[in-house]
């Protein structure tokens, strides 16, 4: 059994539960231990880094301080902008030592900032992905678009992802559970983010672009790996469907939702009927569309 | 006793505003050995100079220290001051107080310290020195063009029309370079190859000037005025003795599918193939890569049954020929990056996002398209075409940092030149600044936006996808409160950037000269050395310098051609006379050398020959080394390897090396016992 | 031990790192003041017994460079220089002398920061390293030369 820390963060907790319940049925699969760092707080997004630079950092370098003292190096964290923030302290600490020495201070907890936070998508790559062939029982049979968003692909330099404008890590995944990935231009797009909750119709209109594009490409699913992009691109798709014209029926589902499904797991256990967009099995028995827009040259091997 | 004079620099504020000038000289006149010292303002100027001789007259110095920039500066300057004072030009040495002193450290203490104790090693050394006469070598009156693009061709005509040998070589099968690819040329809008290939036929006839295409050079010797160029003939596998060029193999070669690389990838060719129909010489090549003669075994072979003239000669090996050359002209050119380096404008997957070079070929009469603009993917004329500068260049973080000079311009001409084609069309430009800086350049740019209704939009893309076979374009238009801007288009032509040539890098250390951290070859000095090399005898010609356009690669090229001119009118260069030697002494020792010959084993110029030592009666009383003065070129090794030390080197002898290590730190080391 | 300045002297070739080293001027990089160039035609030529010297007379550090594998102004000098390091420091190794004190390295004519960034890295070396004093204390004991012994008492 591996052990590996890890920070939930609120939207684990609240709107994206199903995100935590299916992440842990699928670690469980591979007899791996997520341990929830004991008392974590706030990573601070997305108000304290446009208000405080000292509070920005402190607020997540208290739960990286928390993973060092019970022991961790590393530390899993799923949600895409609790990752950007956990991921900028630790950058900042290690390159500046009299900020860490003023955040020892605050934190009146004594730490070197050596716990370094990495994604779903590493914690995949890393952990599953090696076993994962031989661990699919269902291979799923669907067009699937991977929406990255922008915080688990930026800032380039933070971050180091090679093809971050265009990323292939989803992809080469999906294809591993028997899935078409698509090949699209969307992927790394805005979905709103935030405004969600203040200007609807704009997240609408965003998502919209994003929907139009993997759609009109023959997308029959969305797979994504961040808390914002599944609810802007599932909870707002009335809104975007006002600006598509349309009502657009395919599902967008956590990446460890769909490895649960390919393993076998149970819909339930993967949180799946918590979706606003409706998620049925039977999608898998369609027959998944072959012709693609556009004129492109082949597109390169995943 | 030494009577050394010390020259204090202060290089204006460059020295003296960081380094205590004064004190140097102050402390320097204590040194024993030292006779005058003293500083001033510019030692390089005129009184500087005079400064100089006139102590050396009135103190009757022995040697000179001047301590001022870096000897690869001004020390040639400051050798040939001592000479007209009546001392030997190798009695002068330099102590490089700015470069490794002034410029690099903080204005304190211990940085006039540091340039006291510099003196201090050169006088030291200079009191060791010893008189030496300059080697004179004959030179080689032929120059060596690498490069047949415009800039090799002018070189190549400057110097062959001043009476001087020229060897030619280029490594495609034709010269013409990439200015032969081009459609028209700005400012003035005229047909490319209609000013070019007169001059690529006045290369092939002109008597003083071999030429040899499909030729790569792979090695080069010798220094100055004596050369020794190892080039490689490609096998051509045609006899163009007997070949008359009418093409009846090219039109029977059934591999007809390999893309073409003087249409940059937008047609095809041949296996045996002329590049262009102007080609010099017009004579085709068998790509052996291709031709399935060698890749299948003997397969095919239908050239040779259609030559009537029996040219077809399979059987034909690479060549290495050597020859003597004086002096060299790089010209070698440069490359443009391919649209798959940029993510964001996916990949180089989008068949109608082409390069501007692609869009050369699309607009040139002699393309595929015959001139007409149609997109690559489905042959239609784009009604809505958008052109991207700086894709890549002045971009630190995912391209280059620096600007590749050409591309507003010929994005500028591109626009023009498809709206002169295409009326009705809609033609965009994407710009970060527009840098038209060049005779007549700005007012051109002024008539694509003015004249031709070129719709330049401030701003970068950042992105470009397909949708429902349109190419959409995301930008933003700053100019207009950073207003995002979508457009869709049928073709995007990106502005790449100029970059190194493949291998640039190995050709460099081949001929040892520098480059840059971008592989383009440097200059000796940005200002006032802009076409020679840090090598003595290799100049550089065009864009392997940097990128430019025709005019600046013309013009740098006639420099190189009055640069290697001016070398060859001399028949004779000498050459600094710091070469190792054996010692030799009377008998019964004759020379330290007790003839162990390791030191041939380690010489590069395979300088050091065996000499016998008899006495009068022709009995050999022993062997020893002897060092060719000829071959020399001094680098020393041997003399660090001679076991018994009977070898050393003038200018760098054991004793001034060593006096130049213990004139450092000796008083500190007494302190401490 | 605080205000110790190491003495560093550089061994270098005229053709690559002496004008690497003049890039860094005409870039105005800064680097510490403590070293001295020794310009020498090639790395061929450095006759480590001048490195034996060097640490005799006082220096604490030394820097040998030269150009880069492939890019020697004589063809070889530096492969020559190199392989004489190598033996050169397994004797030195073997006497119990720290090599660490010996920074060996190539520097080309274009690498002007990495010049500096070398000169950096071997003070601050040097500075943790502390004065060189084993040859010294030699002395103290009268195992020095005859001519230093004798300087030492007139002094």
């Amino acid at each position: 059994m591996i052990k590996i820390a890890y920070f939930p963060g609120c939207s684990l907790e609240g709107s994206s539960k199903e995100y935590n319940e299916s992440l842990l049925a699928v670690s469980k699969e591979f007899e791996i231990q997520l341990e929830e760092v004991h008392d974590w707080n706030c990573c601070g997004a997305t108000a304290a880094h446009n208000l405080n630079k000292v509070l920005s950092i402190s607020l997540p370098a208290r739960t990286l301080a928390l993973a060092e003292k019970q022991g961790f190096s590393e530390i899993l964290v799923p949600c895409a902008a609790c990752y950007s923030r956990l991921l900028t302290a630790y950058n900042e600490l290690n390159k500046d030592a009299a900020l860490l020495e003023k955040v020892k201070e605050i934190l009146e907890i004594d730490f070197s900032a050596k716990v370094k936070p990495f994604t779903v998508i590493d914690f995949i790559q890393k952990h599953i992905q090696p076993k994962l062939k031989e661990k699919v029982k269902k291979p799923l049979n669907a067009k699937i678009a991977c929406y990255y968003g922008c915080l688990l692909v930026r800032p380039p330099k933070l971050v180091e992802v090679e093809r971050y404008e265009d990323p292939l890590m989803m992809e080469s995944i999906v294809k591993e559970l028997g899935a078409t990935p698509l090949d699209w231009a969307f992927k790394t797009e805005c979905c709103g983010a935030g405004l969600s909750v203040s200007r609807t119709s704009t997240v609408g209109k965003l998502c919209s672009k994003i929907l139009d594009d993997a759609l009109s490409r023959g997308a029959t699913m969305f797979a994504v790996a961040c808390p914002m992009c599944q609810s802007n691109l599932d909870m707002r798709r009335r809104n975007a469907n006002v600006f598509l014209n349309e009502k657009a029926d395919a599902p967008v589902l956590f990446i460890t939702q769909l490895i649960g499904l390919a393993l076998g797991l149970d819909k339930k256990e993967l949180g799946l009927q918590r979706h606003f967009v409706p998620f049925n099995l039977e999608i898998f028995d369609k027959p998944i569309p072959k012709e693609t827009l556009g004129k492109s040259k082949k597109v390169e091997e995943v | 006793m030494s009577r050394i004079g010390v020259f204090i620099c202060h290089c204006g504020e460059n020295i003296g505003g960081t380094v205590d000038c004064e004190k140097v000289a102050e402390t320097a006149a204590k040194y024993p050995g030292v006779a005058y010292s003293v500083d001033y303002k510019y030692m390089c100027s005129d009184p500087g100079q005079n400064m100089i001789k006139d102590a050396i007259k009135e103190h009757k110095l022995t040697g000179v220290v001047v301590a001022a920039c870096s000897p690869r500066m001004h020390e040639p300057t400051f050798r040939k001051a001592v000479s007209e004072a009546g001392i030997n030009p190798f009695l002068c040495e330099m102590a490089n107080l700015r470069e490794h002193c002034s410029w690099v450290h903080l204005k304190d203490d211990s940085t006039t310290e540091k340039a006291e104790e510099l003196v201090k090693v050169l006088v030291e050394k200079v009191k060791r020195n010893q008189p030496l006469e300059p080697i004179k070598v004959p030179v080689t009156k032929t120059a060596l063009v690498l490069g047949g693009g415009i800039a090799g061709i002018q070189a190549a005509l400057d110097i062959a029309n001043s009476g001087h040998k020229v060897i030619m070589i280029e490594k495609s099968p034709s010269i013409g370079g990439h200015m032969s690819q081009l459609s028209e040329t700005f400012p003035t809008l005229d047909c490319s190859q209609c000013i070019l290939t007169p001059r690529m036929v006045e290369v092939a006839q002109h008597p003083n000037i071999t030429l040899y295409t499909y030729a790569e050079l792979v090695g080069l010797d010798g220094f100055i005025g004596n050369f020794q160029a190892s080039i490689k003939l490609k096998a051509k596998s045609i006899d163009h003795d007997i070949c008359n060029g009418c093409g009846d193999c090219i039109a029977k070669c059934p591999i007809k599918k390999i893309p073409d690389e003087f249409n940059a990838g937008l047609g095809t060719r041949t296996a045996v193939y002329v590049p262009f129909p102007q080609a010099v010489p017009n004579k085709p090549v068998i790509d052996r890569e291709n031709c399935t003669y060698f890749t299948r075994d003997g397969k095919c072979g239908l050239c040779a049954k259609v030559c009537t003239k029996g040219a077809i000669d399979y059987s034909q090996k690479d060549e290495i020929i050597t020859i003597d050359v004086g002096a060299v002209v790089v010209a070698t050119g440069f490359d443009i990056k391919g649209t798959d380096f940029f993510p964001e404008y996916g990949y180089g997957r989008y068949k109608d996002v082409i390069t501007g070079l692609q869009f050369e070929r699309l607009a040139s009469a002699s393309g595929p398209t015959l001139g007409e603009i149609k997109r690559p993917s489905d042959g239609k004329v784009p009604q809505n075409i958008v052109f991207i500068a700086c894709a890549g260049s002045r971009d630190p973080a995912k391209g280059i940092e620096y600007c590749s000079k050409i591309c507003c311009m010929y994005t500028a001409k591109h626009a023009m030149l498809y709206k002169h084609k295409v009326h009705q069309g809609k033609a965009s430009v994407f710009y970060m600044d527009i840098r038209a800086g060049g005779k007549m350049y700005e007012e051109f740019v002024r008539r694509a936006i003015e004249e031709d209704d070129v719709n330049y939009i401030r701003g970068r893309v950042s992105r470009i996808y397909e949708k429902n076979g349109k190419l959409i374009v995301k930008g933003v238009d700053t100019l207009l409160d950073a207003y995002p801007v979508e457009i869709e288009a049928d073709m995007v032509v990106l502005a790449t950037a100029g970059i190194a040539n493949e291998g640039s890098e190995e050709l460099a250390q081949s001929l040892h000269i520098s480059y840059d951290q971008h592989n383009f070859f440097a200059e000796a000095h940005p200002k006032l050395k802009p076409v020679e090399t840090n090598t003595a005898g290799i100049m550089l010609a065009g864009a392997c310098q940097s990128p430019k356009d025709i005019p600046d690669s013309v013009s740098q090229a006639s420099g190189a051609a009055v640069k290697v001119a001016a070398l060859f009118s001399k028949d004779e260069l000498t050459r600094d006379p710091l070469i190792a030697y054996v010692n030799r002494c009377g008998p019964p020792t004759y020379s330290t050398c007790v003839g162990c010959f390791l030191c041939v084993s380690v010489c590069p110029y395979l300088a050091i020959e065996k000499e016998q030592i008899k006495d009068r009666n022709g009995n050999l009383i022993k062997e020893v080394a002897k060092i060719n003065p000829g071959l020399c070129q001094g680098c020393g090794t041997c003399v660090a390897l001679c076991r018994s030390k009977s070898i050393d080197i003038y200018g760098y002898s054991h004793s001034q090396v060593f006096a130049e290590v213990m004139a450092l730190f000796n008083e500190r080391s007494l302190e401490n016992v | 031990m605080s205000n110790f300045e190491p003495k560093i002297i550089a061994f270098v070739c005229n053709w690559c790192t002496y004008a690497g080293a003049d890039l860094a001027g005409t870039s105005r990089i800064k680097y510490a003041p403590n070293v001295r160039i020794v310009r020498f035609p090639c790395t061929g030529r450095i006759d480590f017994m001048l490195l034996l010297k060097a640490l005799q007379t006082g220096a604490d550090g030394i820097i040998v460079s030269g150009c880069h594998p492939a890019d020697c102004h004589y063809t070889a000098g530096n492969y020559h220089a190199r392989r004489r390091w190598i033996i050169f420091k397994s004797l030195l190794d073997f006497v119990g002398f720290d090599t660490g004190r010996i920074t060996f390295s190539w520097v080309s004519a274009a690498e002007g920061a990495k010049w500096a960034q070398i000169v950096n890295e071997t003070v601050d070396k040097i500075r943790d390293l502390g004065p060189y004093t084993d040859y010294s204390n030699l002395n103290k004991l009268g195992v020095g030369t005859i001519t230093e012994v004798l300087n030492a008492r007139t002094a």
